[in-house]
């Protein structure tokens, strides 16, 4: 790996991890558990697109990793991982088809990453009833998604000619 | 944005309707509560009778008041379920993940029920 590439998704990460304490900071005034924007999101839709999907599941967890070290415990790092592979691996298949745009990628991320949240939390409580949640989540992970995919997709336009 | 990512918002969003639709088509006024921990049923208690119940050992607090169930307080730092408000539509859930604790409303007709408390 090129150093130019190591410092870049070492600046990735830290990114992420800022992304991810400004959203811990926002009080969500709805009180269902599990609405954010998803702010992260933003720098893996875009990752995805620039540098490919081993480098954007790398940064991805090492976030995870770290800000659960920093701020969370086994639970949030539980919660974290579930959400996170279940979008990574919808958002990377989709992006293999190739027929959407980063709008429907980082949509696909955010709706499934909410999906496997309440997996984990029904699996975490042994108790189906929390499902739910679902009908609310998915809206908002739609909107959150469509409007973080529309940022990544002006990111990107930014950064067309950048190569790392 | 291309055609396609509109057409897989609205699939999205019409999955999300039809879920809210059959949620509320199924809804009913609840009747009682059942309060699970770690997918066992803990506590039963009727909604037309108020108040105030520790549950799992003093973990939270669950209070009926007006055939509406809520948690007023909560040992975790989040405090999600105390801000998850009040519950009393059939399937209602109020979630404390540190916990493991949920508070499910149940509407009437579902069979026999014994009422604790």
């Amino acid at each position: 790996m090129k150093t130019k590439k190591v410092a870049f998704l070492g600046l990735c990460i830290t990114l992420a991890m800022i992304l991810s304490f400004v959203e811990s900071q926002i009080p969500v005034s709805v009180a269902i558990p599990g609405i954010k924007l998803g702010l992260p999101n933003l720098v893996m839709t875009f990752l995805l697109y620039k540098v490919g999907w081993k480098d954007t599941v790398i940064v991805s967890l090492i976030r995870i990793v770290l800000i659960s070290m920093l701020f969370g415990n086994i639970q949030t790092l539980t919660f974290s991982v579930a959400g996170a592979i279940v979008s990574l691996l919808g958002m990377i298949l989709l992006k293999k088809i190739d027929r959407f745009s980063c709008v429907a990628v980082s949509v696909t991320g955010g709706v499934l990453h909410n999906v496997g949240q309440i997996i984990a939390a029904c699996l975490w409580t042994q108790t189906a009833q929390i499902a739910f949640y679902l009908p609310m989540l998915l809206f908002s992970g739609t909107v959150a998604g469509a409007v973080i995919g529309l940022l990544a997709g002006l990111m990107l336009k930014r950064f067309e000619k950048w190569k790392l | 944005m291309k055609k396609n990512d509109w057409i897989l918002i609205a699939a999205i969003l019409a999955v999300v309707l039809v879920a809210f639709l059959a949620v509320n088509f199924f809804k009913e006024d609840g009747a009682y509560v059942v309060v699970r921990v770690d997918g066992k049923e803990v506590a039963k208690y009727s909604l037309s009778e108020n108040g105030e119940y520790p549950l799992n050992g003093g973990t939270n607090i669950l209070c009926i008041q007006d055939g509406k169930a809520y948690l007023t307080s909560a040992t975790c730092p989040d405090h999600l379920c105390v801000n998850q408000g009040k519950i009393d539509q059939s399937g209602e859930t109020i979630t404390c993940l540190p916990n493991r604790l949920t508070v499910t409303v149940y509407g009437a007709e579902t069979n026999d029920v014994e009422l604790v408390g």
